[in-house]
Formats: structure tokens, sequence, C-alpha cells
């Protein structure tokens, strides 16, 4: 299957209704190749559920969300990657089993080769990788989530909060995989509370209130608070 | 519905179950079962509207699978509700004529057991919808829909079950001084159908409008903070 | 990926998974194995229940294990949220409802083996005609299969899903009940009559499956969609 090859994301005015709870109003934003930004914002915001139309797997109340132009297909999916709270991997299958699965499901050429590929870059030894994935430890059941994320070389990838769990080493060992993979031309936007984790991978930040995309702009190094302080005067 | 015409509904069928007594007294007794026949009046068009209400039920599931639409999903709740409303005037009915014609409640008598197990799958699609979590709504309509995929299966297993071939419609049986009640019947049973499924149909749009409202005022807040 | 192609590896995985673990098979058919001895003590007035009670005893414990069976298999996708990875995948979802009616089906059918094993030994019933009854089987797993996926799948979190699985799978199945054990009847009666009977009940269920299949089919993907 041919990888999709769409080079932004446009969300459009898009709303997401719980019944009577307003859980997105009118949010708009782009992303294009090579960008990488911190979805922020206080509990509750809304950023898993961007994140959850993001990935597809909700549709929105209202507004449109396209990739290259084109709205939500199989072929789009192809080319996104998620990594979740959950795990999303077999707990029974080993690491490797998990990422040649993956692979093949999401069509990509030579996918044994780019299982073994992913391990390596991710750290997953030829020891871990081949025990079930349901002994591994936080950490390790992180980097093949992230593996099993990238395996399909996605144009988009969803982070929600993936440096939990993840020691100092671990931190930093994500953060220089991101940076290849945005210089590798892909999108990504990661929902995130340790601002410092990102400031090397995230050139901008998107912060969500209530619902509302209440700020959109570089990030240039600056701290948490100082952004949340120019997003959210009254909040503070 | 418009409200003009939900009341003159909502009239018919009053005067016509007040009427009907009248006329089902004057019919003609008939002769195998005598006066219990008649409790039929009343049962046979309870069980055209208890599966009336299912196919309505499972229309309502596909338009609000199909397109997303809110009215399907309104009519689909509607038209189970009105299933198994329709369906216990019928079960209770059933039973009594039985147990006074032939002297059992119970006979698997393949129009009874069909209405049960009608009756049985849209309560179930009840139970979905209140239970059911978050995709309660879907997961209903899909019971809906194969539930009256399902009607005409269950009817051909039961009665080839009971080596009942189907008789002749109960209908064209009927003598001709009986033919008259049984569609008077039938028409009031309709218009109640109606003037109910038009009001549970109002209530959930209600409901709709009440979220609306609260997302109004969230907003208007919100604007305003 | 086509559809064929996406559900044998689906199946593959859930084969893999399942061989992995080997609880779930082996819990699945213990149990079908217990209910079975459950009715051999209810009928245990001394001589061989008749044909029909048998007959009846096997579906009865095929459909308790095919929905014990199928709560489980969809337990374990929620584990690690995995339905929800296929669903983000490109992969169609009439190859996940289809690799998931595999599954099933091919569970139900060791359930089955061992059932009517133990069946035959317990209550005497000799096997004539093993042909024909492993198509009544077959296709009756494969229609139970089809409405129970579907709606294992749908239930996701819900509270009580345990219970509301049967509830909802067992009225929509009943034909398959009456003409399974109605056509199992007329194999082990063995006569003329009790074949054509059999024969009858395997046409009925062909057309069952192949009406529930194809809803099934068709409805799915609109059923995993997220509630508007």
């Amino acid at each position: 299957m041919p990888s999709a090859t769409f080079v932004d994301v446009e969300v459009e005015k898009v709303g997401r209704v719980y019944g009577r709870r307003r859980a997105l109003h009118d949010v708009s934003f782009r992303l294009g190749a090579g960008e990488a930004a911190a979805l922020l914002g206080p509990n509750g915001a809304g950023k898993s559920t961007l994140l959850s139309i993001l990935s597809t797997q909700s549709e929105p109340s209202s507004g449109t969300v396209r990739f290259g132009g084109r709205p939500t297909s199989p072929e789009a999916r192809a080319g996104i990657g998620v990594v979740a709270h959950e795990s999303l991997c077999y707990g029974d299958l080993t690491g490797r089993e998990n990422l040649r699965f993956f692979a093949r499901l999401y069509g990509v050429a030579s996918p044994n080769q780019r299982a073994d590929e992913m391990l390596g870059r991710l750290g997953l030894d030829a020891d871990a990788a081949d025990r079930a994935c349901r002994t591994y430890s936080r950490g390790m059941m992180q980097r093949l989530s992230v593996a099993r994320a990238l395996i399909h070389r996605p144009h988009l990838v969803l982070l929600d909060e993936p440096f939990t769990g993840l020691d100092r080493d671990g931190v930093a060992a994500l953060g220089r995989l991101l940076v290849e993979e945005r210089e590798r031309g892909a999108i990504l936007l990661i929902v995130t509370h340790d601002l410092p984790a990102v400031s090397e991978v995230c050139q901008r930040a998107l912060v969500l209130h209530r619902g509302r995309l209440v700020y959109n702009a570089p990030l240039a190094g600056r701290a948490l608070s100082d952004v949340y302080q120019e997003a959210l005067p009254a909040a503070g | 519905m418009k409200r003009p015409l939900l009341i003159l509904f909502a009239v018919l069928a009053a005067a016509g179950l007040g009427y009907a007594p009248q006329l089902i007294f004057g019919a003609p007794i008939e002769s195998t079962m005598g006066f219990v026949q008649k409790i039929f009046y009343f049962h046979v068009p309870s069980a055209f509207m208890t599966f009336l209400g299912a196919f309505v039920s499972a229309g309502g599931a596909i338009w609000y699978l199909v397109n997303g639409s809110p009215r399907g999903d309104r009519l689909a709740v509607a038209g189970a509700e009105l299933t198994v409303l329709f369906g216990i005037c019928v079960l209770v009915t059933g039973p009594l004529w039985a147990r006074k014609a032939w002297g059992t409640y119970w006979r698997w008598d393949v129009r009874l057991t069909t209405s049960l197990l009608l009756w049985m799958i849209f309560l179930a699609y009840l139970f979905a919808r209140r239970y059911g979590g978050a995709g309660a709504k879907r997961l209903s309509a899909g019971l809906a829909v194969f539930g009256a995929a399902d009607v005409p299966l269950i009817y051909i297993s039961v009665s080839v079950w009971r080596s009942i071939h189907p008789k002749t419609s109960v209908v064209s049986t009927l003598g001709p001084g009986m033919r008259g009640p049984f569609w008077f019947c039938v028409a009031s049973f309709l218009f109640l159908f109606l003037v109910l499924l038009e009001l549970r149909l109002a209530l959930e749009r209600s409901r709709a409008r009440l979220d609306e409202l609260h997302l109004a005022v969230e907003d208007h807040l919100d604007a305003n903070s | 990926m086509g559809v064929l192609a996406s559900t044998m590896l689906l199946v593959s995985k859930d084969v893999r998974v399942e061989l992995r673990a080997k609880e779930l098979i082996y819990a699945t058919i213990f149990f079908g194995a217990v209910v079975l001895l459950v009715f051999a003590f209810s009928f245990l007035g001394g001589e061989r229940p008749p044909v029909d009670a048998v007959a009846g005893i096997l579906w009865v414990t095929i459909t308790l294990s095919g929905t014990v069976g199928v709560s489980r298999a969809f337990e374990r996708e929620r584990e690690g949220d995995t339905l929800r990875a296929l669903l983000l995948s490109p992969a169609p979802r009439t190859a996940i409802y289809l690799s998931k009616l595999v599954s099933v089906t091919l569970l139900m059918v060791l359930v089955e083996t061992t059932a009517t094993l133990l069946l035959s030994l317990l209550f005497q019933v000799t096997l004539p005609h093993v042909g024909m009854l492993v198509g009544l089987l077959g296709l009756g797993t494969i229609g139970f299969a089809s409405v129970s996926a579907l709606f294992g799948a749908s239930l996701g979190r819900a509270r009580s899903r345990d219970v509301l699985l049967p509830l909802l799978t067992y009225p929509v199945v009943m034909p398959i009940l009456i003409a399974g054990t109605r056509g199992t009847v007329g194999l082990w009666h063995g006569d003329a009559e009790g074949l054509v009977a059999a024969a009858y009940w395997l046409r009925f269920l062909l057309v069952f499956d192949a009406i529930f299949v194809s809803l099934g089919l068709w409805i799915f993907e609109p059923m995993m969609r997220s509630d508007g």
C-alpha cells in the first residue's frame, strides 16, 4: 500500500459535543511537514478529545479535519501514528511479534526487517524483544508503544504524554528520536505537561482552555509557566 | 407531526377505542369459540402494532447508523418502546384468550411465540440503550436491525418446529359481520400508535433541545468571562 | 491490503495470541464439559434421556460456551486497548469483523468437538451421518458468531457487558437453536423422514448465515463509529 503523502494537517472550526458538554469549540489550526507542536492545557481542556479526532478514532460534531486537503480515509490512517495512555500492544505477544504484526497491518515493505530496525532504534535488546511484552517494565512498554507508532513512517505522529514512566535517559532518548522524526518531515503533536522534555523537539505551542484554542505561537524556549501566563491571563 | 394533526389523531383514537366495545358487542358471535373470541378484536391489532413498531424502530436505526441522523435515533427508541408496550398487550390478551378457548395459557403457537421473541429482542434494545455504556445508541440500533431482519426467520423456524404450516390468515376467515369491527379496531389502534409515537418523539426532541440550551448557556458564559 | 489478506493476518494474530496464553481455550473447553455434566446429572434418571433432550443439551452447551468464548476474546482486546489500535489502522473494518467471526468460530469448533464426543460417551449416542452433523454445527456456529461478534465488539467498556452480551445475542439467535436441535434430532433418528428434516434445517441455517453475515459486514463499520 502506498504510504500516505499528506504534507499538512488542517483543522478547521472543529467542535465536539458530548450530550450537554462541549468538549471542543471552534478549534482551528494548521501544521505542516516538519512542524512539531506541544499541545498544552489544564486537565479537562479537551486535549485528549482533540487527539482522538485527529487520530480518526472519533468524529467531530462540527468542522472538518483534512490530511493533505483530503478528509479521513484508510489512506490517511496509513499515515498516522499514535502513542496513547494504553499500550496498544498485545500483552501475550513478544515485542518483536507485536512490531511485525503492526508493520504488516500497515502494509510496510519488508516488515520483519523494519521491526528489527525499530527494536534497535528504541533500545529494546534481543532479550526483551523475544519476551511477552506483558513482562516489560513501564519504560520498556512505553518504548515499544513508540516503536509501534513509528513503524510505518507516519506523516502525523500524535503522542499523548509520551514521557510518563521514562527516566531521565529515556526522556532524552525519546526526545532525540522525535527530533529525527521531525527532520524526516513528519508532523508531531505532543500532549505533555513536561515542557523541558519537548523544548528541543517542539517549535510551537498550542494551548487549549475549556475546549477553545487560546494560544498558537512559537515556543522559542520559554517555560511552561510563561506560556500559560500569556495564554490564560485570568486563570494564571 | 403538526399539532392539529396530532390532536386529530388523538381524538380519532379516543373516539374509536371508546366506540369499539359497542361495535364488538354487536358483532356476531364466533361459532367455535363463543363470546371469548371477541378478545381478538384487541389482540390482533395489538400484534399488528407490535410488528409496526419493530419495523419503525429498525428503519430509524438504519437511518441513524448510516447517516448519523439524530431523528433516526429518536425513531428507533420510540419504535422500540412501542413494540414493547403493544407486545405486552399481545402477550397478556393472547394467553387469556388461549385459556378460555383451548384450556391452556400457552400453546407455543407460531404467532404468539414469534411475538414473544420479537418482544424480547426489543426489550433487550431498551436494556442495551440504558446500560450499553458509551456506544449504547449504536449498539441498540444494531440490535434493532438484526431483530427486524430476524422476524421472518423466527416465524419460519417456529412454524416448522411446531409442524404447523401457517394457517390461512386469521383475517380472511372472518365472517362478514366481523370484518367491519375488526378493521375499525385496527384503524383506532393505528391512530393510537401514531399519537404515542409522536408524543415519544416530542419527548426526545425536547431532551435534545434541552441539551442544546445547556450548551448555549455555557457558551454564553464562556464568551463573557 | 485487501479485505481477505487483512482478515487472514488478523486471524493468524488471534490464533497466535490464544495459543500463547492458552487460558481462553482451556477454560472455554472445560466450561463446555462442566455444563454438559450439569445436564447429565439433571437428567440422570437411570435411563437414557430422549433424543430431543440430548440434542437440546448439545446446542445449549454450545450456546453458553460460545458466549463465554466471545466475551473473553473481546476482553483480551481491551487489555492494551488493541481493538482501538486495529480501528486506528488502515485495515478495512469488514476485515476486523470477519477476523473476529473466524476466530470465534474456530474456538467454538474446538468446544463443539469436545462436547459432542463427551456427549456420545455420557449418553450413549452413536453419531451417524457425521458429515451432516458437522454441517449443522458449523453453520450454526457461524450464525452464532456473526451475531455475538458484532455485539461483543460494540459493547466496549459498558459496565454490565457480561450480562448484556447473552441478553442481546440469545433472542436473535433463537432460530439457530431451533434449527440446530431439530436438525440434530432428525439425524439421530436416522430414518428417511429425519434425514429430510435435517437437510431442510441445513438449508435454513445456510440462509440464516447468508443474511446475518451480510448484515454484520454492512453494519459493523457504522456501529464502530463514535456516537454523535
